[in-house]
């Protein structure tokens, strides 16, 4: 029998073929015959129609983070496929596995100009794992397994599908593919049973290890496998920023986050340890702050499934390149149980000094404005410590990271490597959609709610049940304490006059509420939480707080600022 | 001798003189020989992790290798060996790359040809011309009443100077150098055993 379809149909098969559920996207003229052919398999690819394509790929990104499966974006050309480049590029950058497909002229007018023809690949090419031009309707089922494969295998990233129109209109014979080996391409590589012995040794002999936690664990799914490892040897640890609910907050053996505004004890024991056991992390500069003076004492050893990632910004003393879930259990076999007693109980003096300048003030102040510290530790606690959190980025994503406490797996997601403002709605709404069952708690800036603030038409649409917590101290609050600090005090652009949001949010039909007081706010976060749907809960908090501890710029990993004087 | 700079030729600062080849440059000079599928778009990919790494290229070329639908890119630069690694490994990320690795000079056979266009009658006026091109070992290929064509092969030392010498009586119209090619000395193929170590963990 023949299967002689057209390629806009093709592609709606192999979407499905790779068990694709839902597509995040925007129509127009390039892409008009898949979303024709769309129109047909509304039951089984569930398209979310976002108000800005940027929305869409961050939204990609968040069903990703929550789900551990790959997001799907679908664009139309030219404008289309440019307004999707942020998030791919935040995608590259967090290693999140997304699929976006971008309409393209026809492949005769290719290099012409013609109308709404931009070169996708050639933009799109250095930040993404892997860009490819579909020219004929016979590539899709290879060309769209083949995106899949890679997007989700090895260390994970964004895939571009540049469509062009005429392999969406043209005929062909489909025959489902299923690419699960590029010879060029080796995902997932395995070390020797050397290197693990010699890792493990390494552990054995350290008197004082610490392990640092990075997204790596949380993309391989090695949870057990990380605490197994740490308990069997008693080591602590601290999680980068993407890493954060790799290892429950409440876990003995985590001493907190890592980085220019982590936690006190991790940064400043990072350069007494003997031992720095690296999982899925890369040395970000906002982890090592100054890379001359970081952890010298220490031997390094760095799991990385990415190989071009050793030696790459910290030169390690051995390398176990792999899966960390399969590198992690190999390592724990030969692990010696350990106590490590004396090491650990060394983090308690910097933890209490965190505790009493910063965090107790930060979460429990007596008395003045509401703080985002304390918003942000009630909106955890009052959803049990088990909601996604999602961030967008500035103050509101440090205080809301650091703040909110973890219990379950795959429960950060904020933009890490690119820092985008603009990513938290559409990220939330993504998350929603990845997770039907788990409450999704969004924090945002007055800054950067606006930059993706017309996502509210896609809540709106579609009920995404989001709960949106506006942390409004009507400053781009992040560069306004940059400024303070290093800039003489001097306010160049940062003070800003907004909106009622609130006004805003009933133009959508989003409940709504804002709170001041502190005596307020509990009840608030509980009318939020026990209101059906999408919320957004406006807090008024202190206009000039500072995120502190602080590494500023430049400076050690143990030189840590407590206050700013 | 090529494992150390290249030597300045004219003032030794091209944004100068508009006449240098070769900056002097720091580093060693590696030898990047780099296989990948025959995919478009792949040198593109490639030359993109020199520009970002701030890595100037001295010499590529690119052409089909022995083993068919694999391309071979022969691209020198001058680095230090922590560069050429990282270089390599990012290069080699790419999903269509089969295999990079970096070579010194005393780890490969390399060569280069160039091509000197010069002036017929200044050639027949001045003695000079023919005691170069013998000196330096050079042939000419091709000889009219306008311009003479003269081939060197070598190493770029020995072309640079062969340029050189002509264009310091004056008889150079134009001048071209191909870039390195380089095979390895090594006994084992390397890309073959990743081809065969690829099939059986297929
Ligand atoms: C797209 C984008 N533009 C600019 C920046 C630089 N930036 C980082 S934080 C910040 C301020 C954010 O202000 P706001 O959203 O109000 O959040 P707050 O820091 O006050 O919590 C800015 C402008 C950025 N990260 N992303």
């Amino acid at each position: 029998m023949s299967n002689t379809i057209t390629g806009a149909e093709a592609l709606m098969r192999s979407l499905e073929h790779e068990g694709v559920d839902t597509l995040f996207g925007y129509p127009g003229g390039a892409i008009m015959p898949t979303y024709d052919a769309l129109y047909d398999h509304k039951d089984t690819l569930h398209h979310i129609l976002v108000r800005h394509e940027q929305g869409a790929v961050h939204a990609a990104q968040g069903y990703a983070r929550v789900s551990g499966r790959v997001g799907t974006a679908i664009v139309t050309s030219g404008p289309g496929a440019m307004n999707t480049i942020t998030g791919i590029a935040d995608a590259m950058m967090d290693s999140t596995p997304v699929v976006v497909i971008c309409g393209q002229v026809g492949a005769a007018m290719l290099g012409t100009d013609a109308f709404q023809e931009v070169d996708v690949i050639g933009v799109t090419q250095p930040i993404t794992k892997w860009a490819y031009q579909i020219r004929r309707p016979e590539d899709i089922a290879w060309a769209v397994s083949r995106a899949f494969f890679i997007a989700r295998s090895g260390r994970p990233g964004p895939v571009v599908l540049d469509f062009t129109k005429n392999a969406q209109t043209g005929m062909v014979d489909y025959q489902p593919a299923r690419v699960d080996f590029i010879r060029s391409y080796d995902p997932v590589p395995v070390p020797t049973d050397d290197t693990i012995r010699r890792a493990a040794m390494m552990i054995n002999q350290s008197v004082k290890p610490l392990v640092l936690v990075g997204q790596g664990v949380e993309l391989a799914g090695a949870h057990e496998e990380l605490k197994a490892l740490l308990e069997k040897a008693q080591m602590p640890a601290g999680c980068t920023l993407l890493g954060l609910s790799a290892l429950p907050t409440d876990h003995p053996l985590n001493m907190g986050m890592l980085g220019m505004h982590g936690n006190l004890a991790p940064n400043v024991m990072t350069n007494q340890c003997d031992l720095l056991i690296a999982i899925g992390m890369r040395f970000d500069d906002r982890v090592t702050g100054n890379i001359d003076t970081y952890a010298r004492q220490a031997k390094i050893i760095h799991f990385d499934i990415d190989p071009s990632e050793i030696n790459k910004n910290v030169k390690c003393t051995l390398s176990v390149v792999g899966d960390c879930k399969d590198t992690l259990r190999r390592v724990t076999e030969l692990v010696d149980a350990a106590t490590h007693k004396a090491w650990i109980d060394g983090f308690a003096p910097y933890k209490e000094k965190e505790n009493h300048k910063v965090v107790e003030p930060a979460i429990h102040p007596k008395e003045g404005d509401l703080r985002m510290g304390e918003v942000v530790r009630r909106v955890s606690e009052l959803t049990e410590n088990k909601a996604v959190l999602v961030t967008d980025v500035g103050q509101n994503q440090m205080f809301g990271c650091k703040y909110f406490q973890y219990t379950l797996p795959h429960s950060v997601i904020t933009s890490g490597g690119c820092g985008t403002m603009g990513f938290g709605i559409p990220a939330a709404i993504g998350a929603c959609f990845g997770a039907p069952d788990r409450t999704v708690c969004m924090f945002a800036g007055d800054g950067g709610l606006q930059m993706t603030l017309q996502e509210f038409g896609t809540i709106m649409e579609y009920g995404v049940p989001v709960k949106m917590i506006l942390l409004n101290n009507n400053f781009l609050g992040n560069v306004r304490q940059w400024q303070y600090m290093f800039f003489n005090r001097r306010y160049s652009f940062t003070p800003m006059t907004n909106p009622d949001f609130c006004q805003v949010a009933s133009a959508y039909g989003i409940p709504s509420r804002t709170v001041t007081r502190r005596e307020e706010l509990d009840e608030a976060i509980r009318e939020m939480i026990a209101t059906p749907g999408a919320f957004l809960l406006q807090c008024g908090v202190m206009e000039e707080d500072n995120v502190l501890p602080m590494t500023p710029p430049g400076s050690n990993v143990d030189e840590m600022l407590l206050e700013i004087n | 001798m090529e494992n150390t700079k290249y030597q300045a030729v004219e003032c030794g600062d091209c944004n100068t003189c508009g006449k240098c080849f070769n900056k002097v440059q720091d580093g060693t000079l590696y030898t990047i020989l780099i296989y990948s599928e025959n995919q478009a778009g792949i040198l593109n990919q490639i030359t993109a992790v020199f520009t970002r790494r701030q890595v100037n290229i001295e010499s590529l070329n690119v052409c089909a290798s022995s083993t068919p639908g694999v391309h071979k890119y022969t691209i020198t630069c001058f680095c230090q060996e922590e560069m050429a690694k990282m270089l390599t490994k990012q290069i080699e990320k790419k999903i269509d790359v089969l295999q990079a690795r970096y070579y010194t000079t005393d780890q490969i056979f390399t060569i280069e040809v160039a091509l000197v266009k010069i002036s017929t009658p200044v050639m027949l006026q001045d003695q000079r011309v023919n005691l170069i091109i013998r000196d330096l070992g050079a042939r000419i290929v091709e000889v009219n009443p306008t311009y003479a064509i003269v081939e060197k092969k070598g190493r770029t030392e020995e072309i640079l100077q062969l340029y050189e010498r002509l264009n310091a009586v004056g008889a150079v119209l134009q001048f071209v150098r191909s870039g390195h090619i380089a095979v390895t000395k090594s006994t084992v193929e390397q890309l073959d055993r990743y081809l065969e170590r690829r099939q059986q963990n297929r």
